[in-house]
């Protein structure tokens, strides 16, 4: 049933070499474990049919409570099998700490990321090009993600490039991912963030490398500008927001967000509305 | 200044029927109740022997009336949020997000502090002084005040419902969300003040347990000779005295940040968010031992009498119980590993998390050996021992899964999380009632419950465990997060519809349990325990009469040997007639300090949500009144005196000696 | 019904299952029964006691967490007043051998004697609430409140907190001397160990915050 869950789309299905390796991760341990687990299952089951009080052929033995040399096991067996699991554990966690780059020829891409009420905005800095909703990345290149939330906390995840990270208010998390077929995919935040969460999915474009320098230039030529009046709009409650992008973008907008030197939302601008000020089209 | 503070009309939800009629039929319903109990002039026995009652057995009962409303309550918001997500693709179901928030947090919150937490309680306070071979826990009052006070913090809950809103943060309110900028109406304040009222009450009943386990034992009950449940009930008591205070001090510290500006944890002015999530899941994490230690405990008496075996390993046991109580606060990173703590972080904290399934894998394979060379008779409560062993394990594999941090990468805050922990807390700690309340149930009323319902409303529950939380695992690995009030993922979709099939067998998995209790009721006489000891029990409280006595033991009992009553019994049986020498018995008087402080607390609470400060006040001038008045009182305790007793004890011991002739007269029976 | 096996017994004397080597049926190791009133509720006051210095120390890690999260407002050398705190210091250290003195007259059951220690403990720390409340009012007045910065929130909590744990002190101690004076001992005794426990742990608490808030914020 698992096998099946993994053919269509979920954290078993990855498209990216961070996502392979922790999935591998997942499922050499459910495979250690169930070494223990499976006999543990079974052994449950067998005794409690076998010594059912109606099977008289079953021995009875009401004063045997105690065994030196089961106990060397019952500590032994689990300890073994959490040594190997602790290996597992040391090596995928430095090996894949999301801080950690990629190992990999050519340049990687530099892709900063903010969580907003309720949608995601994806900053270019080196093509000083923004996307909300949207992230489209070249394939084959190891990205470089710099994460941070304008509000309350949110989680960044793409479920088949690779695990998720923290967006959090004040602070900078880092990911690596590396996405290794073209195709569409999706991703979303995984941290409650309030009434609009469920609406906080974005799509994610693997593009070759001419296409991505195409959308680039497509977003270069779009009407929109992330200027103060723009970020000031985008800061507004929305939710289910279709994907547009900007031409410009304030300069460092990102460490100026994580320093709070950009105005924090109004608490008490109004509510519900689903209008982004920019662009007209993306009603 | 406005009188009522921030009350008024409004707070009532006129325009959503649902909370309302909800509310409405809550309030109908309680009303009924009350006008019946006065009409049919119950009020004064009511009173005096049940509200005012500091006698465990009966504040054991309570509570876990207390705990069985709730997780009903609760059971009302899991209906509706399986429902509504299966109404919920490319649509918006039939909860907007503002109450499908409130419903999760709200069921979150009440079925961990008010269902889990007094079922768990409940059951100590009932066997935990019998088993000792004791009168009563160390601080009877105290005990009454711990229960008034939980149920303070119920009610104010239940209020949320029809005044004003619940919080829409989770059910751990993780700032800054849940600070006054993000969250600026009553529902975390209802939250605040309903925790802080019920975590006094919890920690005080954790001092009176760890108290009285450690200092009133009967004579001869060394602490290896104690039952394993009172080594679980100390170990969990102690994780509450060690692990309650922190959740009193975070939830003050955002008290303080909502009510006069701090800022503990808000954006601005420096406050450090995870300083809450730190702090939060430092006690958050051994919660779930809380929870969970006491339902291995029952587990262990229950496989063993079951089995007609003693407990295997019995030091074994214990010291894997301490060991999950030392190593459960060494692991609360593993909440927040996507937080980016660094490699080395991370895995100290996933392999320091996998230890615990080293000592819980102890745990599980005594339970087997015990088993092992026994002669199981499957009643009730075994049965769901079974369901307990099979499932927790499952649940314990998939959270030790959770603790490998890349594969929690993956993981974290999905379905998958939120299958693996209904996985542990009904497959351990729900499944623990109710196999704890069908062991214990004759000894507190005299009477067995109906085994056929029994039985039936196990493999309801089974089936409808493994139909809602399997789908949900699969859904998680498809990268559902959890917390989602409409989603547009068509792979999702199937497993949804699934798991909401699972919700209706939950339905008729508890209609089951109520006809079992209705079937019993009315069939009481034949379902009657005249020998105290219905299943051939292994510790002291079946040397009792059904129901005991109010002052449990006519002759403080003395303990020979690890399984004190086992010895006991076959040296009764061996004397029938030694009845020892009896003795007039002091016993704390009722009084009515825990329900009245329980009372003014929840008006504390009230007046703080709404920040009527004169209420607030009266609350607390009128709680110290309370106070003096108990202080100042001149006899608290009165004598039951040794004719009484010996009358009591005597008539049980015919009794018993009745049930034995008759028999012995049908020879051994299987 | 089920019926009861009985273990089989090894010549009539009960087994031992466990392998402790104990086949005799003594009750032995010193366990004779449910400890004494006394024992009781000074044990359950102490168990009150360290679940409350767990709730200090909480406050006492928010506090050093956000020490240095001023916020570009003040810091503890630019606020602290050395020798108020001197003197709370001195107030508080005085109350609490008062309090001892206290428990030496109970035990000679002289209530003239416990009553005025009694009554001079509570003035010491009525004292002490004093010169704090005065010091937080004077920072409040500055514009120097815990809503100034996290760093000020945290020292307000902490400081605060104790400041309420010895104003609830001074409630008990005056409703314990009221009855003191129309009852006279009597079942209060066991009360007066317990506050002389409560306050002999303020007074440590003190001196942890005393250190940590003031001795080393003034340092920094
Ligand atoms: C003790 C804890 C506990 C228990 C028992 C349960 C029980 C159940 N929970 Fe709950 N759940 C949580 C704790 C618990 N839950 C927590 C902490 C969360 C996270 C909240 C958050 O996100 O903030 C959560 C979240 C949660 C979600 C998450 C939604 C999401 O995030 O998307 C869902 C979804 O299905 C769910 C479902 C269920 C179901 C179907 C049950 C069923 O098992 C319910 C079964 C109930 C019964 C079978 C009731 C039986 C009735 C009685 C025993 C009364 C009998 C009375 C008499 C005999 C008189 N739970
Ligand atoms: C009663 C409740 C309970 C219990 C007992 C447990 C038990 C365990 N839990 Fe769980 N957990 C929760 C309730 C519980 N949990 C809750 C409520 C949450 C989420 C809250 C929220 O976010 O809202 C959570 C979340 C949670 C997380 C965080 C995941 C995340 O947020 O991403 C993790 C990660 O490590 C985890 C791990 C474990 C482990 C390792 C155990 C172990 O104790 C399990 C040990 C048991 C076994 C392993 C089975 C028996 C052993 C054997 C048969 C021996 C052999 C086995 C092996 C060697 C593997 N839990
Ligand atoms: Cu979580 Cu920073
Ligand atoms: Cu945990």
């Amino acid at each position: 049933m698992v096998l099946l869950a993994g053919c269509s789309g979920g954290v078993l299905d990855p498209k990216g070499q961070i996502a392979v390796q922790e999935s591998e991760i997942l499922l050499n341990s459910v495979g250690t474990m169930l070494i223990i687990v499976a006999p543990t299952l079974l052994a449950t089951l067998a005794f409690a049919w076998w010594f059912r009080a109606s099977n008289r052929k079953a021995r009875y033995l009401p004063d045997w409570v105690f065994s030196g040399r089961l106990e060397l096991i019952n500590w032994g067996y689990p300890l073994l099998i959490i040594l190997f699991l602790g290996g597992l554990i040391w090596m995928g966690s430095h090996r894949l700490d999301p801080f950690r780059p990629i190992a990999a020829a050519g340049k990687q891409l530099e892709v900063q990321v903010v969580s907003l009420d309720w949608k995601w905005l994806f900053i270019y800095p080196e093509q000083s090009v923004a996307s909300v909703n949207e992230l489209v990345l070249p394939v084959e290149t190891p990205v470089h993600f710099s994460i941070t939330s304008a509000t309350v906390m949110n989680s960044f995840f793409v479920p088949q490039l690779g695990g998720m990270i923290a967006a959090m208010p004040g602070m900078i998390t880092q990911l690596h991912l590396k996405a290794d077929h073209m195709g569409d995919l999706w991703g979303l935040s995984t941290q409650f963030s309030g009434d609009g969460f469920a609406g906080m999915h974005f799509d994610v474009r693997v593009k070759s490398n001419e296409d991505f320098e195409r959308w680039v230039e497509y977003a270069r030529k779009s009407a929109c500008d992330l200027d103060h009046a723009g970020y000031a709009a985008l800061l507004r409650e929305s939710q289910n927001v279709r994907p547009f992008v900007y031409r410009s973008v304030i300069p460092a907008l990102f460490v100026k967000i994580v320093t709070g030197k950009v105005s924090p939302p109004n608490a008490t601008a109004e509510q519900g509305s689903s209008v982004v000020a920019c662009p007209e089209t993306a009603q | 200044m406005k009188f009522l503070g921030n009350l008024s009309w409004d707070a009532i939800p006129w325009n959503s029927p649902l909370p309302l009629i909800a509310g409405g039929g809550v309030i109908a319903i309680c009303i009924a109740i009350a006008a019946w109990i006065v009409l049919a002039g119950h009020l004064p026995y009511l009173w005096k022997e049940w509200i005012t009652s500091v006698d465990h057995k009966r504040i054991g009962v309570m509570y876990i009336l207390l705990g069985l409303v709730m997780t009903l309550r609760g059971f009302a918001d899991a209906i509706l949020m399986r429902t509504h997500q299966a109404y919920a693709y490319r649509a918006d179901g039939y909860l907007p997000p503002e109450h499908f928030d409130q419903i999760f947090t709200s069921h979150g919150t009440i079925m961990i502090f008010f269902g889990a937490m007094p079922l768990m309680i409940g059951l100590m306070n009932f066997v935990i002084p019998l088993q000792l071979g004791v009168r009563d826990v160390a601080f009877p009052t105290w005990n009454s005040t711990s229960l008034w006070l939980t149920a303070a913090g119920a009610l104010l809950v239940n209020i949320s419902l029809v005044v004003g809103v619940f919080s829409r943060a989770g059910w751990l309110p993780y700032p800054p969300l849940s600070e006054l900028e993000f969250s600026p109406d009553v529902g975390v304040d209802y939250y605040l003040w309903a925790l802080l009222i019920s975590g006094v009450g919890t920690l005080v009943t954790g001092i009176n347990f760890v108290t009285t386990i450690l200092k009133m034992r009967a004579p001869g009950m060394g602490y290896l000779r104690m039952s394993m449940y009172c080594w679980t009930a100390l170990a969990s008591n102690l994780l509450i005295v060690a692990a309650f205070p922190i959740l009193t001090a975070t939830l003050v510290m955002l008290t303080l940040d909502r009510y006069l500006g701090f800022h503990f944890f808000t954006a601005a002015g420096g406050g450090n968010m995870m300083m809450f999530i730190n702090l939060i899941w430092a006690w958050g994490h051994p919660e779930v031992y809380i929870l969970v230690l006491p339902a291995f405990g029952i587990f262990s008496e229950i496989i063993s009498t079951f089995s007609n075996k003693p407990l295997f390993g019995y030091r074994s046991m214990v010291i894997a119980t301490l060991g999950i109580c030392i190593i459960s606060f060494l692991v609360w990173l593993h909440h927040f590993f996507t937080m980016g703590a660094g490699g080395t972080v991370n895995a100290a904290f996933g392999i320091a998390t996998s230890v615990i399934a080293v000592v819980t894998g102890v745990k599980v394979f005594n339970w087997l050996f015990t088993m092992y060379g026994g002669r199981i008779h499957y009643k009730t409560p075994m049965l769901w021992a079974l369901g307990f062993l099979v499932t927790f394990v499952i649940g314990g594999m998939t959270g030790v899964l959770l603790a490998v941090p890349p594969a929690d990468f993956l993981l974290h805050n999905s379905l998958f999380l939120v299958a693996h922990f209904h996985n542990t807390i009904i497959g351990g700690v729900v499944f623990g009632a109710f196999a704890g309340i069908a062991y214990w149930f004759p000894k507190a009323f005299g009477f067995r419950l109906h085994e056929g319902w029994g039985v039936a409303a196990f493999w309801f529950t089974i089936a409808a465990f493994y139909a809602v939380f399997i789908p949900l695992y699969m859904v998680g690995l498809l990268g559902m997060p959890r917390r989602m009030q409409h989603y547009d993922m068509e792979m999702w979709r199937p497993f949804i519809l699934a798991a909401m099939v699972g919700i209706f067998l939950f339905g008729v998995a508890l209609i089951c349990q109520v006809i079992q209790l209705v079937v019993s009721i009315r069939q009481r006489e034949r379902l009657r325990d005249e020998t105290g000891d219905p299943w051939s029990g292994r510790s002291l409280e079946w040397a009792t009469p059904s129901p005991p006595p109010i002052f449990n033991f006519a002759v403080q009992p003395t303990v020979y040997g690890e399984e004190p009553y086992w010895e006991l019994k076959r040296r009764a049986i061996a004397s029938q007639q030694n009845e020892g020498r009896y003795e007039a018995i002091k016993l704390p008087r009722n009084n009515a300090t825990g329900f009245v402080t329980g009372f003014f607390a929840s008006v504390i609470g009230f007046a703080m949500v709404w920040k009527i400060w004169w209420l607030a006040i009266l609350g607390l001038v009128a709680a110290y009144a309370v106070f003096v008045w108990y202080a100042w009182r001149d006899i608290p305790e009165e004598k039951i005196s040794a004719e009484e007793v010996a009358r009591i004890d005597r008539a049980h011991r015919k009794s018993r000696a009745e049930w034995l002739a008759r028999h012995s007269e049908k020879g051994n029976m299987a | 019904m089920t019926m009861i096996e009985a273990p089989t017994t090894a010549h009539g004397r009960p087994v031992d299952p466990y392998r402790l080597g104990r086949t005799d049926l003594a009750t032995g190791h010193g366990e004779a029964g449910p400890a004494s009133e006394r024992v009781i509720i000074a044990f359950g006051f102490w168990i009150f006691l360290l679940s409350d210095i767990v709730m200090f120390s909480a406050f006492f890690a928010a506090h050093a967490v956000l020490q240095t999260a001023t916020d570009n407002g003040p810091t503890g050398r630019e606020l602290f007043d050395p020798s108020r705190v001197a003197i709370e210091t001195g107030c508080l250290l005085a109350s609490s051998f008062t309090c001892g003195l206290s428990a030496v007259a109970t035990n000679a059951r002289n209530l003239f004697w416990t009553q005025a220690a009694l009554l001079v403990t509570g003035l010491l720390g009525l004292a002490f609430l004093g010169l704090e409340a005065h010091e937080f009012s004077g920072m409040i007045a500055n514009g120097v409140g815990p809503d100034r910065s996290a760093f000020l929130s945290s020292f307000f909590a902490l400081v605060g907190l104790h400041g309420a744990h010895v104003g609830v002190g001074l409630l008990w101690l005056g409703t314990m001397m009221a009855q003191l004076f129309v009852k006279g001992f009597g079942s209060i005794l066991y009360r007066l160990i317990c506050f002389n426990l409560f306050w002999h742990v303020l007074d440590i608490i003190w001196v942890a915050i005393f250190t940590v808030v003031y001795l080393i914020g003034e340092g920094r």
